[in-house]
């Protein structure tokens, strides 16, 4: 087969698993907080995502209408054949996704308000690669939706803030997010770096497994910690009240510049949408996520 | 948490009724509007134009759904809300020019908009942010789309709708706001929150 067309059959399987199936430890996730939640109106709103969830996989439909903008994350080997048709390929297997699935027309021109109606536009898909060794090439679908995007936020902090200062930053971020993002949500906290640094890192921490914690032991306290102060702000499901305000917390973290403490907080919709493929050197599909 | 269905049109006694926490099921005609329509709402409000669409005594949705055309007909997919806060800007003129009853969105809306729903006795449903394929199964069928220039999301779509719900009443006719109220709360607990972290 065509190394291209292979390319773009599996992008396109990736992106109709990820809007219409959630992974299993979000849903077990959203399993347990339903059952945890004390408030009425809390619970409610965790037994309809739940019910929601299934009707979706049951009639392959997306979650949510809200398909997102579509980023993929690659793990390239370098001996990997066609490198340089990849991008190409992912912007036809978004083409076609957008019809044989459907996705919703997501992306529309900042200056003109055009909108393409097929998910594509300037740098979007967002293609963000890693060049590793061997013969493969794993793919990341990840779709993701407007409404717990504009809740993201980025602070400049001053080195003397401290974790403290940081810690503060996050509860400020959720409260203001309000039930904006879609609650209860995943929070990815990038550390330090600079500016893009610290915001790539809290997206790539959204794809991290919820139940996985952090090989760094400090930052792994600091994940516990967080998600317990986030979920006593009482936010809780759609920011109705209730116990459930994030199902996980994430930290990733670089090394910062004497002067600078960038903090990105970067929110991910309880529908936390994401599936993953690897194409082999000798042609073979293996898909992660969904087996 | 009271449980209570609405038919279309929506009258001010049924609104004026509704207090933050009940749940409310809606039967009848709803009417789509997200962040593009409300501008050109408002556009054609000042040119004094008259609208493809009548509002009054209807629910106003904040809703872009996903749709499909089959058969000369759409067939909705997907069609949860999108978030309130965006259409603030534009939403008491709505509310005090058109009659709209009850605005369907979610993360609720700002004080301009509470004003409004109380001199109009108008209240906001939540539903379910995300809950798409729910909200689909409970459109019957649409009944007319304007302004699909506005792209597929933006368009202003007619819905026929049974028992569309459950909806939370976050903001009543009464100035009361359920999202305000979470919100004091959780800024009164955050001095607790913030004192009790181990690391410095």
């Amino acid at each position: 087969m065509d190394p291209e067309a292979t390319i773009v059959d599996v992008a396109v399987n990736l992106l109709k698993q990820a809007v219409t199936v959630l992974p299993e430890d979000v849903k077990n996730a959203l399993k347990k907080a339903y059952e945890k939640e004390r408030s009425q109106i809390g619970k409610l709103q965790l037994k309809v995502i739940l019910e929601n969830i299934e009707l979706a996989e049951k009639t392959a439909t997306p979650i949510c209408q809200d398909t997102g903008l579509i980023s993929f994350y690659l793990e390239a080997g370098s001996d990997f054949k066609n490198l340089e048709k990849v991008e190409s390929a992912l912007v036809k297997a978004v083409q076609r996704a957008t019809k044989e699935i459907p996705l919703r027309p997501n992306t529309v021109d900042p200056f003109t308000q055009e909108n393409p109606s097929d998910n594509t536009g300037s740098h979007v898909p967002y293609v963000r690669w890693r060049i590793v060794e061997g013969g493969s090439l794993r793919i990341t679908a990840f779709p993701k939706g407007g409404g717990s995007e504009n809740t993201c936020a980025l602070r400049m902090m001053k080195p003397s803030d401290g974790l403290r200062g940081l810690k503060e930053f996050v509860v400020d971020s959720v409260i203001n997010a309000g039930g904006m993002p879609c609650p209860p949500t995943i929070i990815g906290v990038g550390v330090g770096g600079g500016a893009n640094i610290a915001m790539e890192l809290a997206k790539q921490a959204l794809m991290k497994p919820i139940n996985e914690p952090n090989l760094n032991t400090q930052a792994a306290k600091f994940e516990r910690e967080l998600l317990e102060a986030v979920n006593k702000t009482g936010i809780g499901p759609m920011g109705l009240g209730g116990d459930a305000t994030a199902l996980a917390v994430k930290v990733e973290y670089a090394h910062r510049h004497p002067a600078s403490f960038p903090v990105a907080v970067a929110f991910q919709c309880w529908a936390a949408r994401k599936a993953t493929a690897v194409i082999h050197a000798d042609g073979k599909v293996e898909y992660l996520t969904y087996r | 948490m009271e449980q209570i269905e609405l038919k279309t049109p929506i009258l001010v006694e049924d609104t004026r009724r509704l207090a933050v926490g009940d749940v409310i099921y809606v039967t009848g005609t709803v009417l789509t509007a997200r962040d593009a329509a409300h501008k050109r709402i408002l556009q054609f409000l000042h040119d004094g134009r008259e609208l493809p669409m009548d509002f009054s005594g209807l629910p106003l949705y904040h809703c872009g759904p996903l749709a499909k055309r089959a058969d000369n007909e759409w067939v909705v997919l997907a069609a949860g809300p999108t978030t309130s806060m965006r259409m603030e800007a534009f939403e008491d003129e709505v509310i005090r020019n058109l009659g709209v009853r009850l605005i369907i969105g979610k993360g609720g809306m700002g004080e301009k908009t509470s004003m409004a729903m109380k001199d109009y006795s108008a209240a906001y449903g939540a539903f379910t942010g995300g809950a798409a394929v729910l909200a689909s199964k409970l459109v019957k069928r649409v009944k007319n789309v304007e302004w699909l220039d506005l792209g597929m999301a933006e368009a202003v779509w007619t819905f026929e709708v049974d028992k569309f719900g459950p909806l939370i009443v976050c903001m009543d006719s009464h100035g009361n706001n359920l999202y305000a109220n979470v919100r004091k709360k959780a800024e009164k607990t955050k001095p607790e929150i913030i004192g009790g972290f181990n690391v410095q």
